[in-house]
């Protein structure tokens, strides 16, 4: 394994994704607004998407059921991102901020 | 007749892929750490079209296609029209107390990446014998539909329940014109 050669091994892969799990671990705890943190929730779904993509390549007999998992987690991903942003308008209609913590009250 | 060694066409393919990991994990750092939202989601279209890159050395171009089309082109678009529209407060009110926790949470994901690094890199990953070499989009489009068909029914069920359910959210609470 050389540094001209990493993308045959499945390791760098692994390593990446790692990185953007963790990376968007941290920026859900460090972000103080709702868009922030669906921001990096999307950054922890594509590490997730990588890694199951890079086992599909690699390690699966079957190259195909890694891509057709991705596939699902970018639907699901889209139906998240609407869902947290219709809810982030009407937070902001109800509130004028969407600053996490003024939703401090459970009043129906 | 090779105009170009094979040799130097492996060094800029591991070229190409360097710089493919450098942009994903440089938009990863810009979406988590600038203080202005919109370049947060310059970031996240950054690292998507970087991991389109890396979906391109994994033999997968169908899915790079899509994380263009889909991330960047829908995901994104989206997340700047909303902010457009409920222009958030973007004062990092700093405090003492959050400078301490956010210390305190880089620590523990610091410890948390160091922890399942050393788990990739100790493991010795065998070679699986592989029937068939390369996933066509036909095969996709047959494995989505064959193997997978339930599943494929059920996303498209919770994309539309989820498209009705935000039209309902962001209307509730209008008042009447």
């Amino acid at each position: 394994m050389t540094v001209w050669n990493l993308s045959t091994f499945v390791q760098p892969y692994l390593i990446i994704a790692v990185m953007l799990f963790v990376i968007g671990f941290f920026g859900l705890l460090y972000h103080r607004t709702i868009i922030g943190m669906l921001i990096s929730g999307e950054l922890i779904l594509a590490g997730a998407s990588l890694n199951l993509v890079a086992f599909s390549r690699f390690q699966s007999p079957n190259p195909v059921t890694g891509q057709v998992f991705t596939l699902f987690i970018m639907g699901l991903a889209a139906a998240e991102a609407s869902i947290v942003l219709a809810l982030i308008i009407a937070m902001y209609r109800n509130y004028q901020s969407v600053h996490p913590d003024t939703l401090n009250e459970l009043k129906g | 007749m090779h105009l170009i060694s094979s040799d130097s066409i492996m060094i800029l393919s591991g070229l190409v892929f360097l710089i493919f990991s450098a942009i994903t994990l440089l938009g990863a750092l810009v979406a988590t750490f600038s203080k202005r939202l919109i370049r947060s989601v310059s970031g996240l279209a950054l690292s998507f079209i970087g991991m389109a890159g890396l979906y391109y050395y994994l033999h997968s171009p169908f899915l790079a296609l899509m994380q263009i089309v889909i991330y960047v082109g829908a995901i994104c678009i989206m997340i700047m029209f909303t902010m457009m529209l409920a222009e958030p407060r973007e004062n990092n009110g700093f405090t003492p107390m959050g400078a301490v926790l956010s210390m305190l949470a880089l620590v523990g994901c610091s410890l948390m990446a160091v922890g399942l690094i050393y788990l990739v890199g100790t493991y010795s990953w065998p070679i699986t014998q592989r029937y068939t070499a390369f996933a066509t989009v036909k095969d996709i489009g047959r494995d989505l539909l064959n193997q997978h068909g339930l599943v494929f029914e059920l996303i498209s069920g919770v994309l539309l329940i989820a498209i009705i359910g935000a039209v309902l959210i962001a209307r509730s609470g209008r008042r009447k014109a």
